[in-house]
């Protein structure tokens, strides 16, 4: 492969991601890990479900009296438009257009931002409220499993805006095309565990 | 970046090692560092058999008792059986596909320096304020009352150590999928390649639940949550559930691969084809998926209720099918053979019923009422010894003999090979078969020590005698391996003579790019065809010879693995009052991980190429070192 | 090996081929885009509406599912070709996470 190798939409091939073995590689090894997190947030949803509403007794806050949807339903309104948002800079990886994936991309990075700062809002808001890491067996588990999505968020963004930086000078090549493609897949992985957040953390919760 | 072997001296050579990604090389580390710790784990086996020699004895107290179980459970598990298996995947499976290195060379090193510096982190516990206490399984009730930070050194490095192997499962399984040579389909895979490929999947799916548990621990220990705090609303039935989701298809992991170069040993020893290859591809197949669906075997009398018990139960016993489709195949390949009795055939044959006294007990111990009584008994002890020492030690004994020649171009004496069989393989009888009466008897595991009244001394006795036996087949091995790296004759290509896989066809040890040429493949066994055609190449060749392209070393992954090394110690230390500098280590070593995983991302590293003329160079100069 | 890729320079029919045939794809996405909005207003919907439990908890786990399957096959063209080994352990994924959950929802012993 040559990195130096210049493209234009027209010698661009459809599937620029598996177009070499390096990202063939890539690409089936990214997926295998989307599997193994897929049972590690299996593995957290299903601590969280077991201790939800348990605490020590007198415990102030469960997830009933807890949870504001407004709130909510806006992170996942921002979450799933990033979705959509990075599907379009995907969109134009094949096309070859680089500045327009850029463009995308950027959006993409500024509704994902968003979203970790109403996540961070909302944490802190909770922690004033007196619901700390350390109060209950609930709050734990609350803390970890959507910590640990906000944590993934963060290293989605810090992915997006690595390989945009660097790659800014030089444009799409078939070296950097892999890896476009995978940080967006990571991207709708964060946004299908967001799903199941706010259905069964949030959602669920809310019902009592 | 000539292909030519040249003279090192010592520093370079462990430059060498600590930034090399050729998966020959990494494979020599995995054999190197999990041998070191299987003799650790074989020195806390010796001391506790010392320790339960005579009644009421106090060579070790209760407390240094505990830690030395845990740690040789732990040990034995994670940081030696595994890493040995791992060696052989490394060394021999993307040979057996004819691939150049794995998918990921640069991710393999990094899994190799995570599993290793996890190792070590564990093992420092022993000089840092005392090892784990609670036993392998760490229940949760038990290790939060823990005192000390012996626990909090088990969870940690396993975190470390759990990590590398997840990153090696993903790396064989994207070698599997992708890069096998042209003509080698699924159904032409060596046994060896098909157990590591499942194995790998159980990794994939399984490690995930054992990190989420560990990080509950980390938590709970270290930081305050109260997942298992019971006062505060936490279930310590989570980690138990947790533990052996993660726990039971970890004993498929281990045996499979075993499973792997027995059925290799078999098919070559007996100079056959593997009788019903297809067989036991779904057999093996099928056990990995049922693997993931038996855990609870492990927690009938903590009182899940009638139903799950009954459930675990019949999927437990289902497991015996596959697995006895298995010893079937195995019987009928060497049935009619042309056998030679090799030192790895005689550990195969031993195998077979060794293996199978622990699968019955196993089964037996699948009738949740009977488990009832044999929980937590010597029975439990005879039982997973026999799988893991009669199934997986074996393999491991019997896979160095078979591979040494190919990993490092010499051969294993043989005369000292079936010395150590023979005080091993009896050795390992004599330890835990009395065990299992032991067991019936009333005496209990990770106890301590036994009163003379009880009527164990005599069984007790034997069984110590056993354990000096096998310690005294590891230590002739450790004199074979130093006299032959000492005599160190080089062997051929083929040096047991009836090879029959890819990986017999080149030179011993391979040139670092393995094939100048692509193989073609034409069947299953696919050397055993080009010998029995008359080919003298031992293959023909899927392309003409050209430019090879290559991956280049990197210290990364080591300074790394470094990093989460460093971080450990200051999660480790983040409550305790009196060390305000934990916070700054915890960052130091986050600042580590994350800056050299950014380095590595932002640096291109697009590899070099051999040219053709140094291939050709390198194969008129007969190159066989390695190094 | 194919390290090497070969360059080929599409004609301009097929260069317009495939560029209208990736526009088209994108109006589905843009379709599969409001579908999940529109699951998702549901749900939240029915929570606010405050009907029974038992008639919100399942129906909104199954708009989950619906999400997820959008997500996967849609947005990360999971059924596209190449994927075959990339469903399969998805699924396996999938497996041992229903399991899990459903272990420790029903079976920790309270």
């Amino acid at each position: 492969m040559d990195i130096n190798q210049k493209y234009t939409p027209q010698s661009w091939p459809d599937h620029p991601e598996t177009a070499t073995l390096e990202g063939k590689n890539k690409f089936i090894g990214f997926w295998l890990l989307l599997a193994a997190e897929t049972v590690t947030f299996a593995s957290l949803f299903a601590t969280y479900l077991a201790l939800k509403d348990k605490g020590p007794s007198g415990m102030e806050y469960s997830a009933a009296g807890l949870f504001e949807l407004p709130l909510v339903f806006a992170m996942t309104m921002i979450l799933l438009t990033s979705s959509l948002t990075s599907v379009y800079a995907m969109y134009h990886m094949k096309n070859h257009n680089f500045k327009a994936m850029q463009a995308w991309l950027g959006i993409t990075v500024i509704l994902g931002a968003t979203f970790l700062g109403l996540e961070i809002y909302e944490f802190n808001h909770y922690v004033h409220l007196g619901f700390g890491f350390t109060n209950s067996a609930f709050s734990s588990a609350f803390y970890v499993l959507v910590g640990t999505h906000g944590a993934h968020v963060l290293f989605g963004l810090s992915w997006f805006i690595a390989l945009m930086i660097r790659n800014s000078k030089r444009g799409l090549n078939m070296y950097n095309a892999p890896k476009f493609y995978l940080a967006s897949l990571y991207w709708h992985f964060i946004d299908v565990v967001w799903v199941f957040i706010f259905t069964v953390v949030y959602l669920m919760g809310v019902i009592g | 970046m000539s292909s030519i072997a040249q003279k090192k001296g010592f520093g370079a050579t462990i430059w060498d090692f600590m930034t090399t990604v050729d998966h020959k090389k990494i494979a020599i580390l995995y054999l190197i560092s999990g041998g070191f710790f299987f003799l650790v784990g074989g020195v806390e086996a010796m001391l506790i058999r010392i320790q339960l020699a005579k009644a009421g004895n106090d060579f070790l107290s209760a407390g240094l008792y505990n830690e030395i179980i845990t740690m040789h459970g732990t040990t034995m598990i994670f940081l030696a059986s595994m890493p040995i298996l791992l060696a052989f995947m490394n060394a021999i499976m993307p040979l057996q596909i004819g691939a150049r290195d794995v998918a990921f060379p640069f991710l393999n090193s990094l899994g190799f320096w995570l599993f290793f510096f996890g190792g070590i982190f564990l093992n420092l516990s022993w000089f840092m304020g005392g090892a784990p206490d609670a036993g392998w399984t760490n229940y949760a009730s038990l290790a939060l009352a823990s005192e000390g930070h012996g626990i909090d050194f088990y969870t940690l490095g396993l975190t470390i150590s759990g990590f590398g192997t997840l990153i090696a499962g993903i790396n064989f399984l994207v070698t599997i999928i992708n890069m096998r040579a042209p003509g080698m389909t699924y159904m032409r895979m060596p046994l060896f390649t098909w157990t590591t490929f499942v194995a790998s999947a159980l990794i994939l799916l399984a490690f995930p639940p054992l990190t989420v548990g560990l990080f509950f621990m980390i938590f709970d220990r270290l930081f305050g949550a109260n997942f298992f705090a019971v006062d505060m609303g936490g279930n310590t039935i989570i980690w138990e559930h947790l533990f052996w989701i993660f726990g039971h298809p970890e004993v498929y992991i281990l045996i499979l691969p075993a499973f792997g170069i027995f059925s290799e040993i078999f098919a070559i020893f007996s100079r056959k084809r593997l009788f019903g290859y297809t067989a036991l591809v779904f057999a093996t197949i099928l056990i990995g998926f049922y693997g993931f669906m038996v855990w609870a075997h492990h927690m009938f009398t903590v009182g899940l209720g009638p139903t799950a018990n009954a459930v675990f139960a019949l999927a437990t016993m289902i497991i015996a099918v596959p697995t006895g489709i298995k010893i079937f195949n195995w019987l009928l390949t060497i049935w009619g053979g042309n056998i030679s009795f090799t030192v790895p055939m005689i550990y195969a044959v031993a195998f077979i019923p060794s293996f199978v006294a622990g699968g019955v007990t196993g089964v037996m111990q699948a009738i949740a009422p009977l488990d009832y009584q044999l929980h937590d008994s010597y029975f439990i002890v005879a039982h997973f010894h026999y799988v893991i020492v009669g199934g997986v030690v074996l393999a491991i004994l019997a896979g160095t003999h078979l591979y040494w020649p190919k990993m490092f171009g010499t051969m294993l004496s043989e005369k000292l090979g079936k010395w150590t069989f023979w005080f091993f393989f009896i050795g390992f009888h004599l330890t835990f078969f009395i065990q299992h009466f032991l067991g019936l008897m009333g005496m209990p595991r990770r106890v301590y020590t036994f009163g003379a009244d009880q009527g164990w001394d005599l069984f007790n006795a034997i069984s110590s005698a056993g354990a000096v036996l096998m310690a005294i087949g590891v230590i002739i091995m450790l004199v074979n391996v130093v006299m032959t790296t000492i005599k160190n004759e080089r062997v051929g290509n083929d040096p047991w003579g009836d090879g029959r896989t890819l990986e017999w066809a080149i030179p011993s040890p391979p040139p670092f790019y393995n094939f100048a040429q692509t193989p073609l493949v034409r069947g299953l066994d696919t050397y055993w065809i080009e010998k029995m055609e008359g080919n003298k190449k031992g293959m023909i060749f899927a392309e003409p010879l050209g430019d090879i392209h290559m991956p280049n070393g990197s210290i990364i992954p080591f300074v790394m693995s470094l990093g989460m090394f460093i971080a450990s110690f200051g999660a480790l230390y983040f409550l305790d009052g009196d060390k305000p500098w934990a916070l700054a280590v915890l960052v130091i070593g986050m600042l580590i991980l994350f800056g050299s995983m950014l380095l590595r991302s932002l640096k291109d590293d697009l590899g070099f190429h051999i040219t053709k003329a140094e291939l050709l160079e390198d194969a008129k100069g007969g190159k066989t070192d390695g190094h | 090996m194919a390290h090497d890729t070969h360059i080929q320079v599409r004609s301009q029919a097929e260069f317009e081929y495939a560029k209208k045939k990736r526009a088209d794809e994108m109006k589905g996405h843009l379709a599969t885009f409001a579908i999940m909005i529109f699951l998702t207003l549901i749900a939240f919907t029915m929570v606010a509406a405050g009907f029974s439990t038992y008639l919100i908890v399942p129906i909104i786990l199954l708009l989950a599912g619906i999400q997820v399957i959008l997500q996967l096959y849609y947005f990360m063209h999971m059924s596209g070709k190449g994927h075959g080994m990339v469903a399969f352990f998805m699924f396996c994924g999938m497996f041992v996470a229903f399991i899990t959950v459903l272990a420790l929802v029903t079976i920790v012993w309270w």
